[in-house]
Order: structure tokens, then sequence, then C-alpha cells
């Protein structure tokens, strides 16, 4: 059986291509088998496919799930009352969430091993941290969601907090002079989604004349670029305007879902985001769902160790991206590592069904 | 603002309250007919149209044999149009403009045309091409192309002064330009969402050679228009017995694989949704089999009875669901008033019609070949265009 405390004492970035397809592999076809078992509508898929569980060679070919199926279908391989926690991926008004249902065995796991990735990149102590977000995002309810869930998470990293924004998404000088008084010559913990930080932070800072010295800092953003990309700003320009604001250098996208939380790809000081052994990215090509090369780009295919609550362990994204290499990053950690290019297009359909709603 | 100086007349009359007035015709007058010769003419000669085949067949449509064929199927003495035509094409066929356009004319009727408010090429060649015939016509005056947002008080205006109301696809386009109220003496016709389906005879294609022709012409039925036209088949219903049926599956879907593949690729986000599809078709139904096929192009699925809402699993861009059976019988349960076209690979359609008769189907209008799906008929439907659109002048 799924031994969680010796899969989770591996160091993150630690084996070599052909040991972590082995590693993978094994694990990964267990908890297919388990999903299997536990899980009706996830065997009907493996039936009709005709997949046989028992002979699995590679994780690669296990099926993938489009993540749009955790929208529509509630998929959990425990019994009901098990359900300790439902997450659901941030959404619009109007827009179907994800329903991720976690035991407390998968939401321990998930805080386990997002730990030992942070860790990795922020170090082992917890540090005073500085949450670029409103803290209405904790305290209501109906704002709560994957946002919500993000700083949560990554609050275990924190000391002691502080919100760089108010309730009306304002600038909170005072209130972040204070806390950085206080935690003069420390090193600082910033954390808050990639938009946010370049809407509310970064641009409001140039407004005002503070300049908060955050040299010691080191960032964690995620969330995605789509926004940004509509202003044309690109990486490097996020990196560079941060700088300016507020001296910082150690800045860290990641890419991560809620599908799968926990397992996050995070970025290095190359600039490139990184698969830890708990988890994979494949890029697959649409024409026939076949591996593509590396510098090749495709839809994002995600396996991980942690979905044991729910069938999300091999995920086909909408995301599209591109893996730059393999065990040869200049940062020195082992593993692919990837691009995102962004979302896939939805496609402008021929045909005289309907288009009233979104075209006429 | 006046309503009509918000309206983008791409061709013809730009009068609409003068298009009111305009004296009807009689069916297939020879006014219209002459005109749709010349435009036949013209959109054959045009080197521009040859890069559109949806235009090229329009012409073709026009051509005197053709109009005089139909002459002799539809005319009728006493026949003729009710008054002003107002038509609402679909926004993604770029071509249907035009036949609506002209059932209206041949029915007697002056048309408005709301063309799709894309830019389709086919659309403004059409325009200009019909603007080089229209001066010695009368064209200009009983036509007007018209392109327009999504503005209601638009649809209230034109709808006010009409008697013949066309809407062309869509379920939601339907109801929304339904809130336009029109005279009470108006007629109207309405071509809703439609689920199609193709039967295969599993014994006739084993015994077909001409593999391109086939592929030619399911390309035409399907992919042409990413499988989204209402005519597109989405069940393929195999007959036969099960060896038959096995063999020419497998016979029929390699011949068009390679063909399709040259013509055709599979988006990203279509290559997502038929997998989707197919996973929601595995998970709803018990005993699906997905068929796995060598690359996206088609996404099959093999489903043990017909016995569900089938409108349910419909994909555009290559999903198919699959059924086979030794008769068409159990056909009637799947069968509703969403079903439009039966279209066929072998067989014989004088047995298909009377299927569909003796059973006393709800749905199904058509019965056609493989790769006539998208034909454009006087008869829609299952509706007769000239009749709905013109009124008889009864004299006894």
């Amino acid at each position: 059986m799924l031994n969680y405390t010796d899969i989770l004492s591996r160091e993150p970035y630690s084996l070599e291509k052909e040991e972590k397809h082995a590693f993978l592999t094994g694990i990964l076809a267990e908890l297919t088998r388990y999903h299997y078992a536990n899980c009706e509508l996830y065997k009907r898929i493996c039936d009709a496919k005709g997949f046989n569980v028992d002979m699995i060679n590679s994780y690669y070919d296990i099926p993938f799930l489009p993540v749009r199926l955790f929208k529509e279908y509630d998929l959990r391989s425990i019994p009901a009352e098990d359900v300790k926690k439902t997450m659901t991926s941030s959404g619009t008004t109007g827009q179907q969430v994800s329903k991720i249902y976690l035991d407390r065995e998968t939401s321990a796991i998930q805080t386990k091993t997002l730990t030992k990735i942070v860790s990795s990149f922020i170090g082992k102590k917890r540090l005073p941290m500085l949450i670029i977000d409103t803290s209405a995002i904790i305290k209501n309810r109906a704002m709560f969601s994957a946002r919500g869930a993000g700083i949560l998470g990554f609050s275990m990293f924190a000391r002691d907090k502080c919100y760089a924004l108010d309730e009306n998404m304002e600038l909170d000088v005072e209130g972040m002079k204070a806390f950085l008084e206080k935690h003069e010559g420390e090193d600082i913990f910033l954390f808050g989604f990639t938009f946010m930080i370049w809407q509310h932070f970064v641009k409001e800072l140039k407004k005002t004349k503070y300049h908060p010295d955050l040299s010691r800092g080191v960032m964690i953003h995620g969330g995605g670029w789509k926004k940004l990309l509509s202003e044309s700003v690109l990486s490097e320009q996020f990196k560079q305007e941060l700088n300016r604001v507020c001296g910082i250098t150690r800045v860290h996208d990641y890419y991560g879902m809620v599908e799968q939380t926990g397992t996050i790809y995070m970025e290095c000081e190359c600039g490139h985001l990184h698969t830890p052994i708990f988890s994979d990215v494949i890029i697959r090509r649409s024409s026939d769902f076949s591996v593509a090369g590396i510098g090749e780009e495709g839809l994002i295919e995600v396996v991980s160790v942690l979905p044991k609550s729910y069938p999300g362990h091999v995920l086909l994204t909408e995301d599209s991206g591109v893996i730059l290499g393999e065990d040869n990053c200049p940062c020195g950690r082992l593993g692919k590592y990837f691009k995102i290019n962004g979302r896939i297009k939805n496609a402008e359909i021929r045909g005289c069904s309907d288009t009233y709603a979104a075209k006429f | 603002m006046q309503q009509s100086s918000k309206i983008m007349v791409l061709f013809g009359n730009r009068d609409f309250e003068a298009m009111m007035r305009l004296p009807v015709k009689p069916v297939f007058s020879e006014e219209i007919c002459s005109f749709l010769n010349t435009l036949s003419g013209e959109i054959m000669r045009s080197r521009e149209a040859r890069r559109f085949p949806d235009v090229i067949t329009f012409g073709f449509f026009c051509r005197k044999a053709n109009i005089t064929q139909l002459k002799e199927q539809y005319y009728e003495e006493g026949r003729i149009g009710r008054g002003l035509s107002l038509h609402i094409a679909p926004s993604n066929v770029p071509i249907n403009f035009a036949y609506t356009m002209v059932a209206g004319l041949l029915a007697g009727n002056p048309c408005i045309v709301r063309a799709s408010s894309k830019r389709f090429e086919q659309i403004s060649l059409l325009c200009d091409l019909m603007e080089k015939v229209a001066c010695d016509s009368i064209a200009a005056e009983y036509i007007s192309v018209v392109q327009y947002g999504r503005e209601k008080e638009i649809n209230d205006y034109l709808s006010a002064m009409s008697d013949v109301r066309a809407i062309w696809g869509g379920d939601n386009t339907i109801n929304e330009i339904r809130k336009s109220t029109l005279p009470t003496r108006a007629v109207e016709v309405c071509f809703a969402d439609r689920y199609s389906l193709c039967v295969l005879e599993a014994k006739d294609v084993l015994k077909m050679t001409d593999r391109e022709r086939i592929a030619q012409d399911f390309y035409n039925d399907t992919y042409l228009y990413d499988q989204n036209a209402c005519s597109s088949p989405r069940l393929m219903y195999w007959l036969g017995n099960e060896e038959d049926i096995a063999k020419a599956k497998k016979v029929f879907w390699n011949s068009i694989h390679d063909f399709i593949a040259k013509k055709y690729t599979i988006e990203p986000v279509i290559a997502v949704d038929k997998l989707t599809m197919s996973y929601r078709a595995a998970m709803d139904i018990e005993g699906v089999k997905l068929e796995e096929d060598c690359d996206n192009l088609f996404s099959r699925i093999s489903i043990p009875d017909l016995d569900m809402n089938l409108s349910d699993y419909v994909c555009p861009g290559g999903s198919y669901l699959e059924y086979s059976s030794e008769t068409l019988d159990e056909l009637c349960k799947a069968v509703n008033k969403k079903f439009q076209t039966l279209s066929y690979l072998g067989g014989d359609p004088a047995e298909y019609q009377k299927f569909v008769i003796d059973n006393g189907l709800p749905g199904i209008d058509r019965i056609v070949p493989m790769g006539k799906t998208a034909d454009f008929s006087l008869t829609w439907d299952g509706y007769n265009l000239i009749s709905i659109m013109s009124r008889k002048v009864e004299s006894y």
C-alpha cells in the first residue's frame, strides 16, 4: 500500500530521469488501481477505454482526465462522510467551478508536500510574511476560493502576517511601515497573486513616495499571466519593476492548480518552472495526444502522487506549454523544467448551431 | 435616432419602408428567375468565386436548368408573395443568407436579409457580384442585404414591417428574435437546433470501391462545417450482422481518415472537448466503449443501446456515437422532434422513408445520401418554403 511518509521523505528535486520514472510509475499505478476500485465513474472511463489497470508499465500510459470533468461530476474515491474539505477553483459568477473532495489524509499530504517544495526555496525557518492581498479575502466567505486557499496554504510559512492591502484594495502604507520596522533586518516572505501584485502593489507603489526596503525579501507568486499579458507585461519586466519599487531580487513564480494542490511547480533562479519528484508534466500533441519532444509546444498533462481521495492523479489541463529540458537546468535541480504559454484558445466553430449568447 | 440609420446595407435597397410597398410577385416570376440566371453566370465567370466552393455551389444552384426544375416541382397557379420578408441568417454559415434570399424571392417577396455580422469574404463577394448584375434587373429594389448588431430595437423595427420572417439557426437566436412581434397576419418559419444521423448498411459499404468519393462526401457532411451544421451526422447507425459491421467500420473509418487528415486540423481545444465528451458518455452510460484510433481526428463512442437523449452527447469537430443493429427498429427509441436529417451510405432510401412513416416517428425530415446533407432544398426541416412564404389566390 502507498506509504506517503516514505514517499514524502525524499528531497523534491533529487531523482534523475530513469529513477523518477520508476518511482512515479510505481506510485501512480497503485493510485490508478486504488481509484479504479473506489470510484465507479473512474472505473467506467478505464473500462470504456479497455484500459487494464493491472498492466501499467509507465505512468505515461495512464488515462488522463480533462480537468473540466471535475466541474461537471462529483469525482471522489472516498465515502461522502469522509470528506473533510471541498476545494473549489476560482471562477467568476455563473461559471462552473471544480469541486475537489479531500479527506484528512489527502489534505495532510498536500500541506506536507507544499512545505517540502517551498522550503527548498525559502528555507525551513518560518518568516514574517507580507501578503500582497486584502485581509478581506480570508474574512469574507463569499470571496473565499482558490485565492483565499492559496493564501492560507502559504501562511504556514509565516511567523507573523501582514496584509499589504486594506479592505478596499488600497495599499496600506502605514501597516506595511509598522510591520517592516518591527522585522527590520530579517528575511521577509512575500506572497500574492501575480496580477494583484502588479495592479495593486507595483503600480500603486510607483504612485506613492514610499519605497519599502525589501532587498531581504523572497517573493512567491502564482495565478497566471493572462491579465498581465493583455497589458504586454512579461516576466522579466515584472521582476525589474518589482525590484525598482522595493529592491526585491528573489522572485519566484509558480504553476499549480486546485485539482492538484500541493505539488506546485516553482520557478527557479533561471526562470524555469521545475517538476519535483512528486509530480510531473507531460506535453501532449493535440493532434493525437502523443508525447511532444523537448521544445515542442503542446497541451499540458500533470501527474501527481497526492490525489488519493479523488481520481485527480493524472490530468489533462487546458494550458499549453513547452518542456525546456530535463535534469540539466543550470540551477542544479533535477527533473523536467518547462514554461507555460497560456490557456488554449476557444475555437471559432463553423456551422449553424447557435452562437447568439457570445456573438450573434 | 432612426432605426434604419443603424443598419448597414451591403447590397440593394436602402429604403426599407419603400420595400414594404413594393408589389409582390407570382411565385417563380420571370424577372426573378432571369435575375438568378444572370447572377449564376456572373458567379461562374468570377475568378474570385473559385476560391470558395460554397459560392460556386450557390452559383450552380441558381442556374437556369436548376431553377426551371424547381419551378416544375414547386410552381402552383395562383400563388403570389405575401409581402416583405425578413430573413435572419445564422452567424456561422457564410452562404446561408443567399439561399434564404433566393427562397424568399422565388416565393414572390421583397427580401431584407440579415447576413452574419462576421466578416466572411463570401458575403462581400456575393454582394459585389449582385451589384454587377443588378442594374438591369429588379434585384436592387427587391433585395436588401444588411448587417446589424444585436439591437432588439432594430429587430422590432424590421419585424413590425414584415409579412414573412425566417429565422435560421439556433434555439437561442429564435427565442431572441421572437421577442420582436410581427404583424398579426405575418407568418414565421424557424429552423431550430436539430440532430442528425447517418445510417450505414455494412454489406453495401463493404462492396463500395470508390473510397475517395466516400471520404469527400462524408467530409462535406461533417468537417466542412466542423460537424456543427444541424444536418451533420452525430450518430452512426450501422446496419448488418456483427461480422460485416466490424469489417465495414474498419474499411469506412480507414478510408476517410487519410482524406480528412489532409484537410482538417484539430485545434487543441477541440481535442480536449472531444475527449471530455467521450469520458462524459463513458461515465453516464454503462457499457460504453471508446474506440482507440490512431489520432484525434474522430472520437468514436460505441453505445450499447439508444434509449437515451442522444443530443446530450453532441460535440463539434468530429465526435460520433456509434450503434450497431440488424434492423432500424432501435431508432424508434431515440428519435424525437429534434431529429432532422438521416443520411445514408448503402441501403434503400425508400425503405428508410417508409420506416419513418410506418412508425409515426416524431422527427426525421430528410433522407439524403451521404454527401448531400448540406445541399439546400426548397423543402427544409419539413417545411415547403415556397408555399409557406407565399399565399394562394383562390378562384373558382
